[in-house]
């Protein structure tokens, strides 16, 4: 019985991240299929989400919702900004060089942030209480439900967007075939320029929600970018139902083999599921068909 | 061909000479270091630059050196050159192993395979706490030594480290100009074609990642036996990101740019003492303005924006 109890409360607190994970994967996947880019600044937009919430409440004294919205706000433009003077100068660029120019943003982006507010883990106040709710002999948080509320919201509302909108078919357009989109009249690098600003709000929206959890600091976007990377892979960069399967079931992997396992190698476990992914089934779980493998 | 050798010749002369006008002050322990990340480096270059290949996970390699140098030696108290080549064996066979599945992959997925397994490297490191030390590091790491003629003074490591860093260099430089090095750059360049005209991709790209894991063993080993101590924090993800920027800086696909690029980024935290760790900063910055404006890095970019630069004047000259 107390095993069980247990079990269930890692299932949880391992759903509720693979949540965010799933959330990250998502920003992944949305410039990956309009640019063919994988973006490793993508968990310093994260990282920032958090960072920022904490410095508007902290200095500037604004209020929760409003200080989300402003970290939320202040994270897009630094993903325009990152398109316009890092991506866009490379053009017909090798995937090399973007992998180089992006981890080259991502290091600039996390030494900025340690300039500036320097090396201290912070943490933000619970959106609604710290007062645990009991469910089947495990504790739920009130964070928790905010973690599963908005990543729905933000699934649904991506899904809504990408197909009963112009513009998110018109970016679909472009992932499908960038020169024919051209042809009928669609503007790919405005597209490019949306699919980032979508994707680092996404990204800072799920750095927000986990920040009152994990606590926040200026180097925790590495480790979880790649988990949510691993999550986009695991639903095979798609930016649907694939991806969000993959980031609850990494999350749910990671707490059980955490808590019953070791706390230490919590990480390890994680990347060695990515590794397996990609040496097996790099066109992810969920998926038939090919990918980029030779 | 000959003015290669002179090249060396040269290199090896300046290299020999160096830390003579020092006298044995700090800036010879820098370039202890210097030549370390220059073997580090130059094992990336010959699987990014030569291969183009990318590997995030250059510090796992570097780090099972380093601990398997070190604990083979402190705790079972090995003889140094012995647990050396053993290593560096055992790392290369480590390498060629997980090559196959790893090396599959391409771009994008292939970086993000190689930081995956130089973070679980990591990790280990950390978590081992018996065999490793955990985060508070190994101590008690020996010197090397020859006989009862012991490498314990910075002089005396910077030739030890320099020494086998103008071995690896003179390999490199043979090994780029040979068959094999040519099937690198076809690879390089397209992989099919080279495919088509009959070099075996797949194993090249095995054997010259292995050959870049056994570099970065070597150099880890002399690094363990060169500080006496070791931690993990050497062996982490920014590692790897400062060996990827050397290489930029001084030049994909170059020997010589490794080493400039080891040299100028070895020597810029100590010339930024007082922003300390605000150097990764400086590394970004520097990647993307690379990347974007001097691809083929100093050692291509400088005299190509000396040539464009040159006749401009000369017109000038000629104007007034």
């Amino acid at each position: 019985m107390e095993l069980l109890n247990q079990v269930t409360q890692f299932v949880i607190s391992g759903l509720a991240t693979g949540a965010i994970y799933a959330l990250i994967g998502l920003s992944f996947a949305i410039i990956f299929n309009s640019t063919g880019i994988i973006n490793f600044a993508q968990g310093e937009f994260v990282m920032l989400g958090g960072v920022l919430t904490i410095f508007c409440i902290n200095a500037l004294q604004l209020p929760l919702l409003a200080a989300i919205c402003a970290a939320v706000a202040g994270t897009t433009v630094i993903g325009l900004l990152f398109e316009r003077l890092a991506i866009r100068p490379l053009k017909n660029a090798t995937p090399l060089a973007l992998i180089i120019i992006t981890i080259g943003a991502s290091i600039l982006i996390r030494g900025v942030v340690m300039l500036l507010w320097g090396k201290d883990t912070q943490a933000l106040p619970a959106f609604s209480g710290n007062d645990p709710i009991s469910i089947a002999g495990a504790t739920l948080l009130p964070q928790h439900l905010w973690i599963f509320g908005v990543t729905i919201l933000v699934i649904v509302g991506c899904r809504l967007f990408f197909h009963h909108t112009i513009s998110g078919k018109a970016m679909r357009a472009c992932s499908f075939n960038p020169r024919a989109a051209n042809l009928v009249g669609v503007s790919v690098g405005r597209m490019v320029l949306f699919s980032f600003v979508i994707s680092a709000a996404v990204g800072s929206l799920a750095g927000v929600i986990i920040a009152p959890l994990t606590m926040t600091a200026y180097d925790v976007g590495v480790m979880l970018g790649l988990k949510g990377f691993c999550a986009a892979i695991m639903g095979g960069m798609g930016s649907g139902l694939g991806t969000v399967l993959g980031g609850l079931i990494l999350g749910t992997l990671e707490s059980l083999g955490a808590g019953l396992i070791s706390s230490g190698y919590k990480d390890a476990i994680a990347f060695f599921i990515l590794l397996l992914i990609l040496f097996i089934r790099p066109q992810g779980l969920f998926k038939k068909g090919e990918t980029e493998r030779v | 061909m000959k003015s290669d050798k002179i090249k060396f010749f040269i290199f090896c002369l300046v290299v020999l000479l160096a830390p003579l006008p020092l006298s044995g002050s700090y800036l010879t322990n820098v370039l202890v270091f210097v030549g370390v990340n220059s073997m580090l480096a130059l094992g990336l270059n010959l699987l990014l630059g030569f291969a183009g290949q990318i590997s995030l996970g250059q510090a796992a390699f570097f780090g099972l050196g380093a601990y398997g140098s070190g604990v083979l030696t402190s705790t079972y108290a090995f003889n140094p050159w012995l647990a050396m080549v053993a290593v560096a064996l055992a790392v290369a066979a480590f390498a060629f192993a997980i090559g196959f599945p790893v090396l599959r992959l391409k771009g994008h997925y292939l970086a993000m395979a190689t930081l995956g397994v130089g973070v679980i490297a990591n990790i280990a490191f950390n978590e081992t706490v018996d065999l490793t030390g955990g985060p508070s590091g190994l101590s008690g790491i020996p010197n090397l030594a020859i006989g009862s003629f012991t490498f314990d003074t910075d002089l005396k490591n910077y030739y030890l480290v320099w020494g086998f860093a103008l071995v690896m260099i003179l390999l490199a430089l043979n090994l780029v100009n040979s068959r094999f090095g040519r099937g690198l750059r076809a690879i390089h360049d397209s992989e099919v074609a080279a495919r088509v005209m009959g070099v075996n991709a797949r194993l090249m790209k095995v054997q010259v990642f292995t050959l870049s894991a056994f570099i970065s063993a070597i150099a880890g080993s002399l690094y363990c036996h060169v500080m006496t101590f070791i931690s993990p924090t050497s062996f982490s993800y920014h590692t790897s990101v400062e060996l990827l920027t050397m290489i930029v800086i001084g030049g994909l696909g170059s020997v010589y740019g490794s080493i400039l690029g080891a040299l100028l980024l070895t020597m810029l935290p100590e010339i930024l003492r007082t922003f300390q760790d605000y150097d990764i900063i400086v590394y970004g910055s520097l990647l993307i303005v690379m990347t974007i404006y001097m691809p083929g890095g100093l050692v291509k970019g400088v005299p190509a924006l000396f040539r464009r630069l040159t006749p401009k004047k000369a017109k000038e000259g000629a104007n007034a």
